[in-house]
């Protein structure tokens, strides 16, 4: 287990690297001259160059890189072209408004997901099985920019349940949970939908492959009940899979929160990256899809690592 | 060397590995083999139901010019955000006036393009990338594999954002930067199948018989890699079209006033309390195509399995 | 009917188990019948497709689910099982009647460790504590000759040899000292080294514990071996029923002869081994009159028109032949 630890970790050194020369090119194939982004149209040559110069433009790629990485790895994301503030100072908020809700998300599609594919793996073909399968085949379809916006049209204007958009309300004097959490369903609801469902399909997949399983027979032989046995036995060898689902899920909804976050107007990294991307300011950008990557990777190692824990024939090698 | 050389034939094997005897191998022949997949596929009404309706939108799309009934660009501002069911305008009206049915008419041709083209392309850079890797293993593997595990390693709804944003709006930088998420994916399952065929018996087989390289790789790997590539494209086309749709509705696809579906739905969003419909109809007409694409790429797949055919 | 023999610890009485499939029902089960007493070692023999594993499961009423029973009775120490609540099935599935498997890697939860699958029925069925039951499972991996049990408790079943894994089943399956322990196959998947072994195991733990055994195989030399009684199943339906030794060496029924035929014999170098020409009927689709009729070598008209009954013959004998051997 120590090993496959070791191994795993040592994997996703290279991989963080990739992708922080990614990013970093990304920003350095855009068309037009940085310089000139910040300036803007009316700048004069010698100051152009002059900034070039200041933002170490005039350098070799690989140095300013190299330089370029060393400032992000303590934290030093350069500045704002559109607020002039620190980057990191605009984008850690945002980043955790955004965890926030990817957490609200992923409770919704474990409860749901879960849940409605039990029910369904252990009952297939009832009545239940079919609609949810029918529902979950649509969901996972849907668009999470439409179905937001028909949540809002019918739960937020129609029936005035939750609020449109925003985190908090205005006019509350204080910032509570139950602010919070009223403001975030319909977010987390529309951010959930599709994960849920591909979640929900593939529990039920696991478990109609447990069940019928010839050590399940064995266990009823041995007296115990339906119950004991779906959630005691079932549920822990159909866990893997599932938990390595649900583990590419938590990226997806990362990504995802994107639409999410501009159609309720949730202050999170993915309406920050989208405002910013309006406005060409290139390195919040740059910041908000390195740090909502790294997040990323670090997820799934951890779920690779939850499995292999679960598993007894990886955790005894 | 002539005495090795010998033309090479794929011989059937069933599951042990031994050799079919003449009967059994007449089933395996390819015109048969693709009867056999069609007869599967034609069982499974959905997914044929399913196919019916994207080749109904897709020949729709196409005849945008001769079937739309008025310009897509061009508004009646008296009809403004008329609802479901104005004569004249069956689907309504959107914001500006523009009836919907033609928007929705021209729009599919953008929004099945921008997902269409991508996965193609993308398969066929990833088939090369995969069998390339796949086949020769060793350093190149390492190189393209690891190379990929990079792009890999972003969230894919974000890296499109990113890209498609850092290039700038237009729906060819939207479909480069879907080509671009796309590539990991699908080579990783080109990939998987390669590596999988590389070590069956028949290419053992062929290797023995001393077919060359580069005839081991493209009569015997590349057929047996592409099936699982075209399913799983299939049902990424879904996907795509969602996605592609939603990167135009953040305004960084196609420019207005061409229409597409995501585009639509966004022009409703300043209508939704008087006039839901606006957005609702290209939202639905998504998921039905998304959907369909979905259903029959599942159908491809039960098709195309063996185990699963009965 | 007459009613149980006082002895009888199982009697299984016209059990009819199908199966309903979309266009046709599949009669795994037609009509058997047999009975074991305590302490007594019953083999049920027959090829596969016999209908002998589905007859066990009905027994614990584990028939998978398009399958029903449909008639019959099985009467455990006097009381018809088929009449019990679920609740009061589970409290005797593993406590009073336990069961063996015929793959024992497949048959054992990979999740979970040997020492916590042998200790959950305890813990299910006698109350214990964890602490307990670990205890005892040591104890039970002992008594089934597993060396170093200690040891062997936190092991997962992958990680046992195929003995060893079915010696865990055996364990499971004795944990609440069961009055009946059925073993569906338990053998086949073993070397023939094992396999002597663990039958020496069950003879010498029938004698020690005294519980009943029903013993399922298609194996004679297994039966002559281990049983002290034996039914020949064939196509759903018992052919004929009686003591190892007189059924073997006397056999009366003509698939019974067949079977015998069929199995290589020690220091016969020169015997021709004799299969069974043609296959089992279809069980969808049974014939009237005798299953076994259309392979039968001494086959008349007669026998293939009509019920043909199992008639019993004294010392609990029986055959269903209308011309059976003398």
């Amino acid at each position: 287990m120590l090993k496959f630890l070791v191994y795993r970790v040592a994997t996703i050194v290279p991989v963080l690297l990739g992708v922080s020369i990614v990013v970093f090119l990304m920003m350095k194939l855009i068309p037009g001259d940085p310089a000139e982004a910040i300036l803007g149209p009316a700048a004069t040559t010698e100051k152009i160059e002059m900034v070039r110069k200041s933002l170490g433009l005039d350098r070799p790629f690989y140095v300013q890189y190299v330089r370029w990485l060393w400032k992000v790895v303590q934290g030093d994301f350069g500045t704002s072209i559109a607020v002039n503030v620190p980057v990191a100072q605009l984008v850690w908020p945002k980043f955790w408004n955004t965890v926030l809700l990817t957490a609200g998300s992923l409770v919704i599609c474990i409860v749901v997901g879960l849940g409605v594919g039990i029910v369904s793996g252990t009952r297939q073909y009832s009545w239940f099985d079919r609609i949810s399968m029918s529902l979950t085949l649509v969901v996972a379809n849907t668009p999470a920019f439409w179905l937001g916006l028909i949540l809002m049209v019918v739960l937020a204007l129609y029936l005035g349940w939750f609020p449109a958009t925003g985190m908090y309300s205005m006019r509350a004097s204080e910032k509570t949970v139950a602010d919070l959490i009223h403001h975030m369903v319909l977010p987390a609801i529309t951010t959930a939908s599709v994960s849920a469902a591909i979640i929900a399909r593939l529990v039920r997949s696991s478990f109609l492959d447990v069940i019928r399983k010839h050590y399940i027979t064995a266990l009823r032989a041995k007296g115990l009940s339906e119950r004991d046995i779906i959630l005691r036995h079932g549920m822990k060898n159909a866990l893997p899979p599932i938990i390595n689902i649900v583990g590419l899920q938590v990226g997806y909804l990362m990504g995802g929160a994107l639409f999410t976050e501009v159609v309720f107007s949730w202050p999170g990294i993915g309406l920050q990256i989208y405002s910013s991307i309006v406005a060409r300011d290139l390195p919040v950008v740059q910041a908000a899809v390195l740090v909502t990557t790294f997040v990323f990777v670090l997820v799934n190692l951890g779920t690779d690592v939850v499995v292999a824990a679960l598993d007894p024939r990886i955790r005894r090698a | 060397m002539s005495v090795v050389n010998l033309p090479v034939k794929e011989e059937p094997l069933d599951g042990r590995g031994l050799p079919l005897d003449a009967a059994e191998a007449q089933m395996f022949r390819r015109p048969s083999e693709w009867r056999i997949f069609w007869e599967a596929f034609s069982r499974d009404r959905l997914a044929v139901g399913a196919a019916v309706l994207i080749g109904l939108v897709c020949l729709v799309s196409l005849l945008a010019p001769v079937l739309a009934p008025y310009d897509p660009t061009v508004g009646d501002n008296a009809l403004r955000l008329a609802p479901v069911g104005t004569p004249g305008h069956p689907l309504g009206l959107d914001g500006q006036g523009r009836d919907i049915l033609s928007r929705l008419i021209w729009g599919g041709q953008v929004s099945i393009i921008i997902a269409l083209l991508p996965v193609t392309v993308a398969s066929l850079i990833s088939v090369l990338l995969g069998l390339v890797a796949g086949f020769f293993g060793g350093k190149v593997d390492m190189v393209i594999m690891r190379a990929l595990d990079v792009f890999f390693a972003f969230p894919a709804v974000l890296l499109a954002v990113a890209i498609a944003g850092v290039l700038g709006p237009g729906m060819l930088n939207v479909m480069l930067s879907l080509t671009i998420v796309l590539i990991p994916y699908i080579s990783r399952v080109a990939y998987m199948a390669t590596v999988t065929v590389k070590s069956e018996l028949f290419v053992d087989q062929a290797r023995v018989s001393g077919a060359r390289p580069s005839q081991i790789l493209f009569h015997h790997i590349l057929p047996n890699t592409l099936s699982p590539v075209i399913v799983y494209g299939s049902t990424l086309v879904g996907i795509l079209i969602v996605l592609g749709a939603g990167l135009s509705f953040l305004g960084l696809g196609i420019t207005p006033p061409r229409p597409d579906w995501g585009i639509m739905c966004s022009d409703g969003r300043n209508f939704l309390s008087v006039a839901p419909h606006v957005s609702a109809v290209p939202g639905i007409m998504l998921i039905l195509v998304a959907m369909s694409f979905n259903i029959v790429g599942d159908g491809l797949r039960d098709a195309l399995d063996p185990k699963l055919r009965k | 009917m007459s009613p149980a023999v006082s002895d009888a610890l199982l009697e299984v009485d016209d059990l009819h188990t199908h199966f309903h499939l979309k266009n046709k029902t599949v009669r795994a089960v037609n009509g058997v019948s047999f009975a074991i007493k305590r302490g007594e070692i019953v083999g049920i023999a027959g090829e596969s497709g016999a209908g002998k594993s589905v007859a066990c499961l009905s027994i614990l009423r584990l028939v998978p689910s398009p399958g029903r029973i449909e008639r019959g009775r099985i009467l455990f120490s006097g009381e018809d099982l088929l009449t019990k609540s679920d609740r009061q099935m589970r409290d005797l599935r593993g406590q009073t009647v336990s069961m063996v498997f015929e793959d024992p890697l497949n048959s054992l939860d990979p999740a979970y460790t040997v020492g916590s699958l042998i200790g959950e029925a305890l813990i299910l069925h006698k109350g214990l504590s964890r602490r307990e039951a670990r205890t005892k499972a040591g104890e039970l991996l002992r008594l089934v000759g597993i060396p170093d049990p200690e040891r062997r408790l936190d092991n997962y079943a992958h990680e046992l040899s195929g003995g060893m894994q079915q010696r865990v089943m055996i364990a499971i399956a004795l944990s609440c000292d069961p009055a009946l322990l059925i073993a569906d196959n338990p053998t086949t998947a073993l070397d023939v080294t094992i396999q002597i072994q663990i039958l020496d195991l069950v003879k010498q733990l029938r004698d020690r514990l005294g519980m009943g055994v029903l013993w399922i195989t298609h194996d004679l030399g297994v039966v002559a071996k281990l049983c002290d009684r034996v039914v020949i199943m064939y196509a759903g339906e018992v052919m004929e029923q009686g003591r190892v030794y007189d059924v073997l060496k006397h056999p009366r029924h003509p698939y019974t002869r067949r079977l015998i035929d069929a199995l290589p014999k020690l220091g016969r170098p020169d015997q021709r081994l004799l299969p069974i020409e043609g296959r089992p009927p279809d069980p969808a689709n049974l014939p009237a009159g005798c299953p076994f009729a259309p392979r039968c070598h001494r086959a008349r008209p007669e026998c293939e028109t009509g019920e043909v009954p199992l008639v019993e013959t004294g010392d609990g004998r029986a055959v269903r032949c209308l011309f059976p051997e003398e």
